[in-house]
């Protein structure tokens, strides 16, 4: 590989001048997949190596194929599942009812029939794999490092976390992909996010991403690709790590990445799309040169240290509107969008969250809705209840951690509390499959936007952490989850492993 | 997809900045198969009340809008989802041009595919749009120029590939298509 034919690159002992030869893990994986480079007058043509298809921005794709005579390229390369506009209510997912969101029944029925005319696998509704796509994606070992991985959906960065080049696109382009394997790309600009300390009791990658879209801003991130490094990152789990990667579009970057290390590779091992045996060995020597190099430079580096955080929590309509669980609501004379904003969130300037009164709380979505994220909200859930008049949704990411929540009492301690437990989805993170935010609401909620409507029309979002989600279902107000957390027995990603 | 090479028209104004996909066209409005008429629900939360009827105070609305084919926007427009029914809802709508001073990536990627062009333009000329809605402006592809009723022209940043595409209204897969060999040459030697 290129990265070990670099003589001496990164011995030019103490000296921080940049080697004509170092390169950034973006990079690396960039070269990699440059089928065509770059010119002044076209773009690269970039390979990608996993196409993931979901039922909501692929149909058009299909039929541009089917106009124009075209096949699925590399159907081995194309996975497709269903997660958006899908129901969670078992009844109406296994077919006992009908689906209630008729245009949604619709488009199931339209992803069916054309993952079955092009050949493309689909793990559908009545799969035991299926579940929200950038889950399934790292749980069945197709997200590997060193991968181009493009999905109809902005946070496809989430597999960045392996130290896959990841990122969303849109329709046309998932026509592009499916048709000839490939893209038309710029080379987007390097940023590193240099995460220096330890996050603290009660504090989880959830709050450290918020607290960074709030360092850099909503829109900081454009025509980046952003490296998250440094002490706090590596101490994540994977799970963590993708609830980092997966928020950087809200940052406007539209790819996340972090290097592979030990974590990464005994994550992906015995995967069943994940190499097996003496591939094994080999993709762990290849994976293991996905190191930005010493020397390299980023276009930009911004630095925040773990140490200080607190859990976060939105209180605005963009997720940048953020301030720690303690905090006031900023004070901003004479901006009328921050002025509009609030009055969308019924909230007035100076406010402070703690206590505000909630009626909705969900967990889940790409962002938390993995294992230790229940694991975390259950934790602070036991042997508690729901509050009187609060709605606490809790739904998988994918029917095996469904199965792997249930195995391990997890479910049962959510629905003793009082919490509805749903088969896997998308769900409330957006209001498009019937779980749905009331106008007015406020939802302590532990996705990924806070956007005006997205939960549904005129639901209030406050992002959180599932700790901070599930203390909030306990009091049926914004609470402090460290009140719920045995403060310094052990850390929050200690626990998470537990 | 149609050739584009000048854009004449009044500008319509939502000063708002960060305004989300999710505002364009919201997330109930995806379950669609087909990317025709969607220009009824653009900005549909905005711009219907409770019962459906149009809010009269919602600029698209205003009948000094109607024949606006230019959207001038606040900072970093587009942001959020990738869903390409944002561009397919604001075209369907009748708009050709977006302005502002920051547009995200996969807006700006999947209008570019779709014949919506994105003008991004320095901070004092978007202050001019704002304070000037409806104004009668000039958007030249063929020397990526926008020229205000002042007489004021500023020059914009347009993807080499994607101008050759709008000026000539061929899309990019036949392009891609083209490529075959190297694709295949590139997949025997690295996957």
């Amino acid at each position: 590989m290129a990265a070990g034919m670099m003589p001496g690159r990164a011995f030019l002992h103490g000296s921080s001048k940049h080697t004509m030869n170092a390169k950034t893990l973006f990079e690396k994986v960039w070269e990699q997949h440059q089928v065509v480079p770059e010119t002044g007058d076209t773009p690269a043509v970039l390979y990608i190596d996993l196409h993931l298809i979901h039922e909501v921005t692929s149909p058009q794709a299909f039929s541009l194929l089917r106009s124009k005579g075209l096949k699925v390229r590399r159907t081995d390369r194309t996975l497709a599942t269903m997660d958006h506009s899908t129901p969670t209510d078992p009844d109406e997912v296994f077919g006992r009812v009908p689906i209630k969101v008729e245009s949604a029944a619709q488009q199931v029925k339209e992803l069916e029939k054309n993952c079955r005319e092009f050949g493309v696998e689909l793990l559908g509704l009545d799969s035991n794999q299926r579940g929200i796509v950038h889950i399934i994606g790292p749980e069945l070992g197709a997200t590997q490092p060193g991968k181009t991985i493009v999905c109809g959906d902005s946070h496809t960065a989430t597999h960045g976390a392996f130290g896959a080049l990841a990122f969303g696109i849109g329709t046309t382009e998932v026509g592009q992909v499916l048709a000839t394997q490939c893209l038309l790309q710029r080379r987007p600009k390097t940023m590193a996010v240099e995460v220096s300390g330890t996050l603290g009791n009660g504090v989880t990658a959830k709050d450290l991403i918020l607290a960074i879209i709030g360092q850099i801003g909503v829109s900081g991130g454009t025509g980046y690709v952003i490296e998250y490094r440094g002490p706090a990152i590596e101490a994540l789990s994977m799970d963590e790590r993708m609830t980092i990667c997966n928020m950087s579009i809200e940052a406007g970057a539209r790819a996340g990445m972090i290097a592979p290390d030990a974590t990464t590779f005994a994550y992906l091992q015995g995967r069943p799309k994940a190499p097996q045996g003496a591939d094994w060995d080999r993709a762990v020597a290849r994976w293991s040169q996905l190191k930005t190099d010493p020397g390299a430079r980023f276009d930009h580096v911004v630095h925040i240290g773990a140490d200080e955080l607190q859990p976060m929590i939105t209180y605005g309509t963009h997720p940048g509107m953020v301030v720690p669980i303690d905090g006031r609501v900023p004070i901003r004379a004479g901006d009328e969008v921050h002025a509009k904003s609030l009055s969308y969130m019924g909230l007035t300037a100076g406010e402070a969250l703690l206590g505000k009164p909630i009626q909705v709380v969900f967990v889940g979505s790409c962002t938390n809705g993995r294992l230790s994220d229940l694991q975390l909200a259950a934790r602070v859930l036991k042997g508690h209840k729901v509050a009187r008049g609060v709605r606490v949704l809790i739904v998988p990411g994918s029917q095996q951690i469904k199965r792997e929540a249930e195995a391990l009492g997890l479910a049962k301690i959510f629905t003793d509390a009082g919490a509805e437990w749903r088969e896997s989805g998308c769900s409330m993170c957006i209001g498009m499959n019937g779980d749905l935010v009331d106008k007015g609401q406020y939802s302590v909620s532990t996705s990924n936007r806070n956007f005006e409507g997205r939960q549904g029309k005129g639901a209030r979002t406050l992002l959180v952490s599932p700790a901070t989600a599930a203390a909030a279902a306990i009091t049926g107000r914004v609470t402090d989850p460290r009140d719920f957390l045995n403060a310094g027995k052990t850390s929050t990603g200690a626990v998470v492993h537990s | 997809m149609q050739p584009i090479s000048r854009i004449e028209s009044r500008t319509l104004v939502m000063p708002s900045t960060n305004i989300d996909t999710d505002q364009i066209i919201p997330a109930r409005f995806l379950t669609t198969t087909t990317k025709e008429g969607l220009g009824k629900q653009a900005f549909a939360d905005w711009r219907y009340d409770a019962n459906g009827a149009p809010k009269a105070d919602f600029v698209l609305n205003q009948p000094s809008s109607a024949g606006c084919e230019i959207l001038v926007a606040g900072r970093n427009f587009g942001c959020g989802s990738s869903r390409e029914h944002a561009p397919w809802a604001l075209l369907d709508y009748g708009f050709k041009a977006v302005i502002s001073t920051e547009i995200a990536d996969i807006f700006r990627s999947n209008s570019l595919k779709n014949g919506l062009l994105p003008v991004v333009v320095d901070d004092t000329t978007h202050r001019w749009l704002l304070d000037n809605p409806g104004a009668k402006v000039v958007i030249d592809l063929q020397s990526n120029r926008l020229t205000l009723p002042t007489g004021v022209a500023v020059a914009f940043p347009i993807e080499a590939f994607a101008r050759f595409c709008l000026l000539n209204g061929t899309d990019e897969l036949g392009y891609l298509l083209q490529q075959e060999d190297a694709i295949a040459r590139h997949e025997s030697s690295h996957v």
